[in-house]
């Protein structure tokens, strides 16, 4: 994980073609399993953040403007395919962090993103592909400053599926890979997969874990602790001052390379 | 670590690489159409072809949105929805399957538009290993010949102007596919191309071709192929309504 005093890093391969130095901003993840939370968590966030003065970008997955639409359709028919679905999606982030996500950082922003790597990661695994295989893929992916993980157990994101999404959805229920006989006993399944896995990359990506079976309001607070630490947010909210703070906040871009801290996501080779 | 999937399976796939302009999918089209006369059924897939994706990579070229990075996994996107519905099932049926352009177009394309080999080819990981790859060996001017005397302009990815190599079109493209060829020269062993020369006349190659693939399928002796159910139906093996 990056600290304040470092430059933003890539995990494995750097995308090519992309300057990664002098980012300025602080790149925010929120993590977790379908119907945790995260948007309203999102939603919460930036309004906190933006009265406290910062410029704030967020941004999540199928957003991307080259392959959001076809993303969308493509869930529509029943022949996606999980290695397309996986490689789709990652097109979708390479989209949105080469022409969202950086340029924000350079501008200073705080880049807020539902959802990562990690979930895809996840995902990917849920649905039988080498987990050595989509984190390569994906290594790419920039090291953020935190990730929060909402965890919840699937007996928690049961009543906010049925009563707040008012049931179960085709994909969240892992349904293309035909985990149970119907979309109950396959959603408990794929999200308890997904949820394993997230679990199992908590320690290595050093991910915050903040528990989600709180209420919405508890979990708010926790993560406006966290944020505030890792932003020193002053107390009292100001209006922002176009182009100031963040001009302000800008530290110099440092030279040398940042040594290894965090694990990469893949090995070599 | 394999860069393919090895697994087994009683259909054949048979693949053609090159640079535009070199030929291959002439001498594929010729070859299938040769299979199918056999009584074989054949499985055409084509690269960039995905009903799922083809047309989101349309949209990105024509608005030039895509970096290296994005224009790699489009196609890898574009890839496993062909390997998932049109290669691995016939192939697990039995099927010869011909693939205009494979994995290996991604290995020399991306790579000579600055992504890493080691990235690319675990990229492309889940692909099933050709039982046959084809390599059509051209000299850069002559590809560019029969391109240009075919149609009228060259296409910005394709010429790599995306690269900014050079502001004249031509010039570009001669540079971006001169890397091209580097990439594919240096797979030749890496992979075990077959190495055809795309300066022979198209009966020449042809006959090449159909010779290894004789020999290396070993047509007569194998089992567990599908025959066309149309065998004989017009003596070429297709279906009546799928005559091309």
């Amino acid at each position: 994980m990056a600290t304040d005093n470092t430059p933003l890093t890539f995990y494995n391969e750097p995308l090519p073609g992309v300057d990664a130095s002098g980012l300025a901003g602080k790149l925010i993840v929120i993590e977790g399993p379908d119907g945790v939370g995260r948007s309203t968590q999102i939603t919460l966030l930036r309004t906190w953040l933006e009265h406290s003065g910062h410029a704030v970008m967020d941004t999540g997955m199928a957003r991307s403007a080259l392959v959001g639409k076809g993303i969308k359709r493509a869930k529509q028919g029943n022949t996606l395919g999980s290695v397309t679905m996986s490689l789709f999606y990652a097109t979708d982030f390479a989209d949105r962090l080469e022409n969202e996500i950086l340029p924000a950082l350079r501008a200073g922003f705080v880049v807020l993103t539902d959802r990562y790597v990690f979930s895809s990661i996840a995902r990917a695994s849920a649905r039988g592909a080498d987990p050595a295989w989509i984190r390569q893929v994906l290594g790419f992916a920039l090291r953020p400053h935190a990730v929060y993980y909402l965890r919840a157990g699937v007996q928690d994101l049961l009543p906010r599926v049925v009563y707040g999404r008012g049931g179960f959805d085709y994909w969240e229920s892992g349904m293309d890979v035909m985990l149970g006989k119907d979309l109950y006993e396959s959603f408990t399944r794929y999200q308890g997969r997904v949820i394993r896995s997230l679990d199992s990359m908590a320690q290595r990506y050093g991910f915050e874990i903040i528990d989600a079976s709180r209420s919405p309001e508890q979990v708010f607070q926790n993560l406006k602790r966290r944020i505030a630490k890792l932003l020193r947010v002053k107390k009292r909210a100001r209006p922002p001052a176009p182009g100031g703070r963040i001009a302000a906040r800008r530290r110099p871009a440092t030279k040398e390379a940042a040594p290894e801290r965090a694990p990469r996501l893949a090995a070599h080779g | 670590m394999p860069v393919f999937a090895n697994r087994k399976f009683p259909g054949k796939l048979i693949i053609v690489e090159g640079i535009d302009g070199s030929g291959k999918s002439t001498q594929l089209s010729l070859l299938s159409h040769w299979l199918r006369s056999r009584g074989f059924g054949v499985v055409f897939s084509e690269w960039n072809s995905s009903p799922l994706v083809k047309d989101t990579t349309r949209r990105g070229k024509k608005k030039d949105m895509f970096t290296p990075t994005t224009f790699s996994l489009i196609h890898a996107t574009d890839f496993a929805d062909r390997t998932e519905r049109q290669i691995l099932p016939p192939l697990r049926a039995g099927s010869i399957v011909c693939a205009d352009r494979y994995a290996f177009t991604a290995f020399a394309r991306d790579v000579a538009r600055g992504v890493s080999r080691r990235w690319v080819r675990n990229l492309y990981r889940f692909a099933i290993r050709p039982t046959l790859a084809f390599y059509f060996r051209v000299p850069l001017d002559v590809a560019l010949g029969r391109i240009l005397g075919g149609r009228e302009a060259l296409k910005y990815y394709e010429a790599g102007m995306d690269l900014h190599l050079s502001r004249d079109v031509e010039e570009s493209f001669r540079l971006f596919q001169g890397r091209i060829i580097d990439e594919y020269e240096a797979m030749v062993d890496e992979f075990g191309f077959q190495v055809v020369d795309a300066t022979l006349s198209i009966e020449e190659q042809q006959t090449q071709i159909r010779d290894i693939v004789e020999r290396e399928l070993n047509l007569k002796e194998t089992t567990g192929l599908l025959k066309s159910p149309w065998r004989g139906a017009n003596g070429n093996g297709q279906h009546p309504a799928h005559v091309l």
